[in-house]
């Protein structure tokens, strides 16, 4: 109840007790290098849609990994494809798959 | 009992000194004309900004040990065992050595970063190596390609290391601390520049490396960006354009730099890798050649009789370089007088 | 009236066997879309009918394309097919002769040493004998090869052979049963009453000394008879639904029919086309670096054909073509491949209207890197080199905000994705009002080339390089040191550009000659079109082309695809990897 207006905002913390992380289940399983990650963000830099548009495939995915699904289903089709980050990733994510896992269950979702 | 060093890098040098005044022979081979190793590429050490010249001279002044007979400007060409536990080494001045033991200090390589094509080494003039940029300490001279005095200079961190796309997996340990010190020294001579690091993880695993890591930022302004450059360009006035995330803020950055410094890493050196196809030595996935434990046979090696010390194992510090040295000094020693007591009976 | 009832099993069996065959064949080319359908019509009645007759005689009865393979496995095809073919036009016109109709029952040629009496002589009947002797021997021979391959694949260069059901073995026992039992059937009736000729006459005489024929040769004919029908009535359930099914695919190939986007009718035929020879494995990267043994087109298409799970094969696959330039039946087997991966967003324009419109400097000459290309600074500065050398005033479209090409997203199975991205930069090439558009990267150069219809002329740098050369507006020389090529998939087998850049290498250096020039390049492994192997498999499949390519000791492995070098690169090479771009910017 926000009646004076000072509450916790739900949408401040990732409340991973509650996330439903079936998505990043469905991840690591069907794309196990996505496990890899460690964040350094070379992905994103390299990234064509991303130095264009607000799109952050380095964020997306390591915010599907603590359940925050909300960012994949609204940004993920912004990505070309186009294999560039899996090119520059030093860990060998293989990012297409991490891609192509998420939209396959987004799919599978809807 | 004589033992033959393979290399007069640090760790040789500072082996040959401990195992002579243990009293046993040392044969110290070195394939350049003057010992030091890598060590003669560097100006400053850290963490306490000693001359590399300074330990360099401290080393190699040990070497004026009656046990110790230096072969400067001399290879290994072979390395056998020999029956009755003796090794042969076949040297490039056609003599020949027989020894007890062999200790293995044939250090590292550093990478080489033009593999790392979309950084642009070798292909804009104003990207250099960490190593270069040590020469230009040397030279007290700190300039672009077109002469002009650096405004932004960016440091990249892990470059030929922790990187799947070359297949090099290890960390080289050192290319953070230092590109640290680097920077001060940049900092040093040119006070009104802008100088970042650009990092996947800082990893300061030595005594006094986060005080300077803290120091860096404290005292000497130094910019730290968490993020991994993906690729560089070029423009007209041969500044870099570099493209990275800077992931605490979830962004891409793109920002134009005077100068470029790739903090090259470590690699297995061609030293290591002859050894251990001479002598059947294991190597680890990463081509150093495996301790045979490495807890406490962190010298020893697959093969009796044959030693290891200092980066010819793993990347290591000159403080973790000379220990190890000691350290394969005094298993040497022990391993030969129970040896050499065997054949007494 | 020439009649036995051991003629039963075969006439009854042939009979289901063409009816299921009209049957199936209807069904199939009436669900074409109406365009195939006029398409079909239209080539009937035109030469490509002709070419395709020709087609037919060369691949389903000589097998040319499986001697290229090898000689031993070429025969060995070629003794069914051919030896088939001819036991039955053979046998045809000599009960024909016989007759002196055309119009007998068809079990007469087929079991014509039976009814025919062997006194009784006809006009060249001893020459008919002789020939028919000699294809039944042809057929033996390969019978003989064909058991040798089962046994022992690498007797015939195959490393590794198609593993079957045990339906298709059955059948294949079947199969293989069909010619002994004629041969003795013939021998046998040869040896009681005479005919025949070197072969079964002698083969006759001979089992006459210690067989009683007499009661051997009529069970014998029997036996044939069943073989046969047995083997028809199995047929469709079979691989050898092949036999009659490749002929039909060449027809409808010439008269103009491509496989589509989706797997459909067509793509039916091409998979009850598929012999299941297994050509395909050996030549499958994925076999030979990697030991993956079930994911080649011939084990692909079987998982389809009988129902089986096949989404790990769909995505396995490099698409690198290798496969598909050595398959006999020319079937167009990345395109299949390709029909099985699905779209599973809902991409549209407004999911792309984020990309700018750019609009590029006007000039007679558009560049465009490719993104892969800005991952190989030194291909670019090359090419901007070579640009400068050879005074040609260019547009370089990509250079600052460039997009993806689209073939990415196609080689995903995503089409109308891929179509929005391709009119982004269509109108960027189109703004450049260039006449010619070049690229660095084979993967944008095939889909410029093909999927664009752009109104220029494409070009891929290394073809454009040697047009400059020829033309003199370069001028290189010749370096000293000795190179190979590494003929990228999209440019190579992907779009037949073959000589070009050998024709550029060769004036800019010593170009050795390889087995792997031309179509029989090798995959760097760093392909994009597979989604399942991993980046270690990938490192792997790369070192162990490298050092196929390093075997001829060349100075430098040259290639002419920012993503092949790439991959290459991945591990130090004692050998350098170099573009051609490179290569040529050396020498001018």
């Amino acid at each position: 109840m926000n009646f004076w207006g000072y509450s916790i905002s739900e949408a401040r913390v990732v409340n991973y007790d509650k996330n439903d992380k079936a998505f990043a289940a469905y991840l690591a399983q069907k794309a196990p290098s996505s496990k890899l990650c460690i964040g350094c963000g070379g992905c994103t830099a390299t990234c064509t849609a991303g130095n264009l548009t607000e799109f952050n495939i380095r964020k997306l995915q390591m915010l599907v990994k603590r359940g925050e699904n909300e960012e994949a289903r609204k940004s993920l089709y912004k990505c070309m494809l186009c294999g560039k980050c899996l090119l520059v990733c030093p860990r060998g994510v293989d990012t297409r798959k991490m891609i192509l896992a998420m939209s396959e269950y987004i799919h599978r979702q809807s | 009992m004589n033992v033959a060093i393979i290399g007069a890098g640090p760790a040789g040098c500072e082996a040959a000194f401990r195992l002579a005044e243990e009293g046993i022979q040392v044969d110290l081979i070195e394939k350049e004309n003057v010992t030091g190793g890598n060590l003669n590429n560097w100006y400053q050490l850290f963490p306490d900004r000693k001359y590399a010249g300074e330990l360099n001279a401290i080393l190699r002044n040990q070497l004026n040990h009656p046990q110790i007979r230096l072969h400067l400007n001399t290879e290994a060409v072979r390395m056998e065992r020999k029956g009755k536990g003796k090794f042969a080494v076949q040297l490039s001045d056609h003599s020949l050595l027989e020894c007890d033991a062999l200790l293995v200090t044939t250090g590292f390589k550093l990478f080489d970063a033009q593999r790392k094509e979309e950084y642009g080494y070798g292909i804009y003039d104003n990207v250099i190596t960490s190593v270069e940029l040590e020469n230009k300490f040397m030279n007290q001279q700190l300039t672009t390609s077109t002469g002009g005095v650096p405004q932004r200079i960016g440091f990249i961190h892990c470059v030929g290391s922790r990187d799947e796309k070359i297949c090099n997996y290890h960390c080289s340990k050192l290319c953070c601390i230092t590109a640290v010190k680097q920077a001060i020294e940049v900092r040093e001579m040119l006070p009104e520049a802008e100088i970042l690091c650009f990092y996947m993880d800082m990893r300061m695993f030595g005594p006094g490396y986060e005080e300077m890591y803290r120091e860096a930022q404290e005292k000497y302004n130094i910019k730290f960006v968490r993020g991994r450059l993906s690729e560089a360009s070029e423009n007209q006035n041969k500044q870099i354009i570099i493209k990275a995330e800077d992931t605490l803020i979830g962004k891409p950055l793109r920002m134009t730099l005077d100068l470029m410094v790739l903090m090259v890493g470590m690699e297995a050196s061609e030293g290591s890798k002859k050894a251990a196809t001479q002598l059947q030595l294991k190597q680890a996935p990463n081509g150093f050649i495996q301790p045979a434990d490495p807890h406490y046979g962190n010298n020893r090696t697959n093969e009796e009789g044959i030693f290891i010390a200092g980066c010819s194992s793993a990347p290591m510090n000159l403080t973790d370089t000379l220990a190890d040295a000691r350290s394969a000094a005094t298993a040497l020693t022990q391993w030969l007088k129970h040896n050499c007591k065997h054949e007494n009976e | 009236m020439y009649y036995d009832n051991f003629v039963l099993p075969f006439t009854i069996g042939i009979n289901i066997l063409i009816i299921y065959l009209i049957v199936r064949y209807t069904r199939w080319i009436r669900s074409f879309p109406k365009q195939d359908r006029k398409r079909i019509v239209k080539g009937m009645f035109s030469a490509k009918t002709l070419r395709a007759i020709k087609e037919v005689f060369l691949e389903c009865l000589v097998h040319r394309k499986v001697y290229r393979t090898s000689p031993f496995l070429g025969y060995m095809h070629m003794c069914f097919g051919l030896g088939w073919f001819l036991l039955i036009v053979v046998g045809k016109i000599e009960s024909t002769v016989y007759h002196t109709t055309a119009f007998n029952p068809p079990y007469f040629a087929i079991f014509f040493r039976f009814f025919h009496p062997a006194n009784e002589t006809f006009p060249y009947s001893n020459v008919f004998a002789f020939i028919m002797d000699l294809i039944l021997l042809l057929i033996l021979s390969g019978l003989l090869l064909a058991f040798t391959k089962r046994m022992y694949s690498k007797a015939l260069g195959m490393k590794k052979t198609t593993n079957h059901r045990p339906f298709d073995l059955l059948i294949l026992t079947v199969l293989w049963l069909i010619f002994p039992l004629r041969f003795l059937a013939e021998s046998f009736t040869s040896g009681i009453r005479g005919g025949g000729s070197f072969l079964t006459h002698t083969a006759g005489d001979f089992f006459s000394q210690f067989l009683p024929l007499e009661s051997l040769s009529y069970p014998a004919w029997w036996a044939y008879s069943s073989a046969l029908g047995l083997f028809f009535i199995l047929l469709p359930f079979s691989r050898y639904m092949h036999i009659p099914t490749e002929m039909v695919y060449i027809f409808l190939k010439n008269w103009g029919i491509k496989q589509g986007t989706a797997f459909n009718a067509f793509s039916e035929i091409q998979m009850y086309s598929c012999s299941r020879c297994g050509i395909c494995i050996d030549r499958c990267q994925l076999n030979t670096s990697l030991g993956m043994q079930d994911t080649q087109p011939v084990y692909f298409l079987k998982k389809i054909r009988h129902h089986k799970e096949y989404a790990v094969q769909t995505e396995n696959c490099l698409m690198c073509g290798r496969c598909e330039a050595a398959c006999p039946v020319d079937l167009k087997l990345n395109a299949l491949r390709l029909s099985k991966r699905e779209d599973l967003t809902r991409i549209t324009k407004y999911t792309y209207s984020y990309i700018p419109m750019v609009t590029p400097e006007r000039r007679k000459v558009a560049y465009f890197a490719g993104c892969m290309g800005h991952l190989t600074p030194s291909v670019i500065r090359a090419m901007q080199h070579l640009f400068k050398q050879a005074q040609v005033e260019y547009t370089f479209i990509d250079e600052k905000e460039g997009i993806c090409c689209g073939r990415p997203l196609m080689l995903s199975g995503n089409r109308s994705g891929a179509s929005v991205l391709m009119e982004k930069n269509k109108a960027a090439i189109e703004a450049s009002g260039a006449d010619l558009l070049v690229t660095s990267c084979p993967i944008c150069y095939k889909t410029f080339k093909e999927d664009y219809g752009l109104n220029i002329e494409v070009m891929h740098h290394s073809e454009y390089l040697n047009r400059l050369i020829e033309s003199g507006q370069l001028q290189p020389h010749q370096a000293d040191y000795t190179t190979v090529f590494h003929n990228p998939c999209e440019l190579g087998r992907g779009s037949h550009v073959c000589e070009t850049p050998e024709a550029a290498l060769k004036a800019v250096s010593h170009k050795i000659a390889t087995r792997y020039d031309g179509l029989n390049s090798l995959c760097c492994g760093g392909s994009l079109a597979n989604t399942h192997i991993t980046s270690t498999q990938r490192t792997k499949i790369a070192m162990d082309a490298v050092a196929a390519y390093a075997a001829y000791h060349p100075d430098y492995i040259v290639t002419a695809c920012p993503l092949c070098k790439k991959t290459f690169s991945k591990k130090s090479t004692e050998i350098p990897i170099k573009d051609i771009a490179e290569i040529v910017a050396e020498n001018c």
